[in-house]
């Protein structure tokens, strides 16, 4: 069906309307509030919906879609291009959807999880900001844009993770986590100021047309890579990570993978369109080599090595914990290791032929579907863990693994739903994890031996890790002083079971995402001549 | 060379604010660091703006001449107020830190390691 | 289009054939199962659980608790837990630190 015109700033509008209407419809009921809540995020989803159907359906020539819309006045593109564009692509529509149904399911667990806390106007306000936050850094084509909503997402993610406000240890890592995501976008400003000084341009086609590689330019390219990273938790760079996620109350852990993905998808925007044009061109001498060697190349092995520290670390540190979230905390930064693998074997997979011409490996754009898909099925898996956790924190009242046990005869549903967020976690068929890891262990093993052993490895070493969980958890005998705990109330059950049926619904039929929307999201972050083309060519 | 003089201090300033925030204890001194950071990123935006010889970039009654850029001064001020935001969210939370750990100092309320 | 299989460069996955092979797999262990006793004996030594003669604590000293799970393994990889453990420290500062020594790196192998 036909959406108007507009239908990219309704997604990032809607839930800002919502946020500031939302104090004033709660003084007069609690319900309505919830109500109302559950209402606006369901009518974005429903716009992301329709605005996904609209782009991923090719159009008669065959050639993907892209759909742009300037903010302001008439809908024309001038010849400097003045004002804030929006330019939605496969990559930014398949973010944004993974942030919708993230968030849907955030508000309907949350109608019971925090019933008996104060102050839940502010919880819900402040999740409304966040969610456009996160939106409109998936769907903008500006830099200066992306930096205002970096730093939205960050401001209202770090209040909600000090929001138990009576205890000490979440104020100290709500404190941290603004530190180090302030840290990260102040060097993400100097980098955006270092790229205007030089091209008087601020829009992101406009900049990838006009990029010469010079000195300066590289300058921008580490900073803007590294501060990214560094709110995306790539090791060394991730301690702030398991601190946040294991203080704060477990939806708020939930819509933060969201904001940590919605940073992952700047480092892929910045990569592959910004310097698309410049990577696989210029070349390095090395004197003591006497060879040239491309930057592609040597971004590439930069991001596989810190990816694999990243995949030990993660695990190594996630088996020794005896606190539940921080357990799971550290195998989602164990995840996004995968994640930047596949993107680091796409860029170095370039290499020259005998007539000295670019050729691409085909494993390069295997490596890179696998890294996408991973992100839509690391965000369900992980967010299904840290919903059971704030389950059982419901139902028995303390985070630590040496003093619970025999909690599965009492809780039968949330019992299956660990073990199917256990089982998909670490790749086990016939679940989501194991399709997206199969493509990234088959595309790196061909760059090096090396690189799908230790990922093969530490992905046995996860299973590991959550078996001891479901063990010291919810097997074992009943312990008497959890003889009355009930199961949980039926929303959180809902909650739960919606992303259960996704996540087994991706396992059994695994090409209907990776055709139509995998695929699409894929070809269009490396075809960069698209993405000039609707604001160059249009001028 | 007399107009590469911002250009240093910006450097100083980031470098100043770095040493601030890695060498010292107090929460205090931190946050103090972070401002200076984002005054030096802020005057870099602002003096990539200047022309030689240029006037302020108002439009009415001007009386004629080149006039400095003025997009880079919409972008500082976007900046200067989310850094007073983000200021002010830093300190409320070192408030209830000290509340509920009665000292500042950055080892000792850094618990929970591992 | 094809719903049930996807192709990587070198090989593919089937989820329905492996479902199917599992529920063959149940089926067979299940068919050997019910060859054997239906009928036992309750109410004497049968179904008390047998621990070399021991006697059997209580239900909450019998559990294993979460930190003792994993010893061997975390017991001879005590020399690289060290190491991450001094990596780990909490401190703010220390955040900062690892951002800008990782930067250093960053810029001097790739620009210079």
């Amino acid at each position: 069906m036909n959406i108007p015109n507009y239908a990219p700033a309704l997604i990032v509008a809607v839930p800002l309307l919502g946020a500031f209407l939302t104090p004033l419809i709660g003084r007069i009921n609690d319900k309505l509030r919830n109500i109302f809540v559950i209402l606006i995020l369901g009518i974005n989803s429903i716009i992301v919906g329709l605005l996904a159907y609209n782009i991923f359906t090719k159009s008669t020539t065959g050639s993907p879609k892209i759909w742009t819309y300037v903010f302001g006045g008439k809908q024309e593109v001038t010849s400097p291009v003045v004002r804030i564009m929006f330019e939605v692509d496969a990559m930014s529509i398949f973010m944004a959807i993974i942030a919708s149904i993230l968030l849907f399911v955030v508000v309907i667990y949350s109608w019971a999880f925090m019933k008996e806390n104060t102050g839940l106007d502010k919880y819900y306000t402040l999740i409304l900001l966040l969610a456009s936050g996160m939106l409109g850094m998936m769907l903008t084509g500006d830099m200066f844009n992306f930096f205002v909503f970096l730093e939205i997402t960050s401001i209202s993610s770090a209040a909600l993770v000090a929001f138990w406000t009576h205890k000490g240890e979440s104020v100290e890592a709500g404190f941290k986590y603004i530190l180090v995501s302030t840290i990260g976008a102040l060097f993400v400003l100097f980098a955006i100021a270092i790229l205007y000084g030089q091209y008087d341009a601020l829009n992101i086609a406009v900049l990838s047309n006009a990029i010469q590689y010079t000195f300066l330019d590289k300058v921008a390219l580490i900073l803007l890579i590294a501060a990214l990273a560094m709110k995306a938790g790539l090791v060394p760079l991730h301690m702030w990570l398991p601190d946040s996620y294991s203080r704060a109350p477990a939806t708020v852990t939930v819509a933060l993978v969201g904001a940590t993905l919605a940073s992952l998808y700047g480092v892929l925007r910045i990569v592959f369109t910004l310097y698309g044009n410049t990577l696989e061109v210029i070349t390095k001498q090395i004197e003591f080599l006497n060879a040239d060697i491309l930057v592609s190349n040597m971004i590439g092995w930069f991001v596989i090595v810190l990816a694999i520290c990243s995949i030990i670390v993660g695990v190594m540190m996630a088996l020794r914990q005896t606190d539940f979230k921080r357990l799971i905390a550290f195998a989602a930064v164990a995840e996004i290791g995968y994640m930047f693998l596949g993107i680091g074997t796409k860029l170095a997979s370039v290499g020259f032929d005998t007539t000295n011409s670019i050729i691409h490996a085909e494993y390069g754009i295997t490596a890179l579907e696998g890294g996408i898909f991973h992100i839509i099925n690391d965000a369900l898996d992980v967010g299904l863990l840290f919903l059971v956790a704030g389950a059982i924190y419901y139902t028995t009242k303390n985070w630590s693994l040496n003093e619970m046990g025999g909690l599965a005869r009492n809780m039968k549903y949330t019992t299956i739903f660990f073990a199917i967020g256990l089982l998909a976690v670490a790749g086990m068929p016939p679940f989501n994890g194991f399709a997206s890891k199969l493509m990234i262990y088959e595309s790196t093993f061909q760059l090096n031996p090396i690189l799908a052993i230790v990922a093969i490895l530490c992905s046995i070493l996860i299973l590991a890790t959550f078996v001891k969980v479901f063990h010291s958890a919810f097997m074992g005998p009943a312990l008497p002083k959890f003889k009355d705990v009930k199961e949980v109330p039926k929303s959180m059950l809902f909650a739960m079971g919606i992303i259960a049926c996704i996540i087994i619904f991706i396992g059994l039929f695994p090409n209907i995402m990776l055709e139509n929307i995998v695929r699409p999201a894929a070809e269009a972050l490396t075809n960069n001549a698209q993405y000039l083309k609707m604001v160059i060519g249009v001028i | 060379m007399i107009y590469n003089i911002p250009y240093i201090a910006v450097v100083c300033l980031i470098l100043v604010g770095l040493y601030a925030l890695i060498f010292k204890r107090n929460l205090i001194k931190m946050i103090i660091g972070v401002t200076l950071i984002e005054s030096g990123v802020n005057l870099f935006l602002i003096t990539l703006g200047y022309r030689k010889g240029s006037i302020a970039p108002i439009y009415t009654n001007s009386p004629g001449g080149i006039m400095a850029l003025p997009v880079p001064q919409a972008l500082t001020l976007t900046s200067i107020v989310i850094g007073v935001a983000v200021l002010a969210l830093m300190l409320s939370l070192v408030i209830h830190i000290y509340r509920h750990y009665g000292t500042l100092d950055v080892k000792k309320v850094g618990r929970l390691k591992e | 289009m094809n719903f049930f299989t996807i192709e990587t460069g070198n090989g593919f996955w089937t989820p329905i054939v492996w479902i199917v092979a599992i529920i063959i797999a149940f089926l067979i262990m299940y068919t050997l199962r019910t060859f054997g006793k239906k009928t036992y004996n309750k109410d004497n030594e049968q179904v008390k659980s047998f621990l070399s003669g021991n006697p059997e604590y209580t239900k909450e000293q019998m559990h294993i608790k979460a930190s003792n799970l994993y010893w061997g393994f975390t017991k001879s990889m005590n020399g690289f837990y060290k190491i991450l453990k001094k990596m780990h420290t909490g401190n703010a500062s220390d955040y900062v630190l690892w951002f800008v020594i990782i930067l250093a790196i960053f810029l001097l192998v790739e620009v210079i």
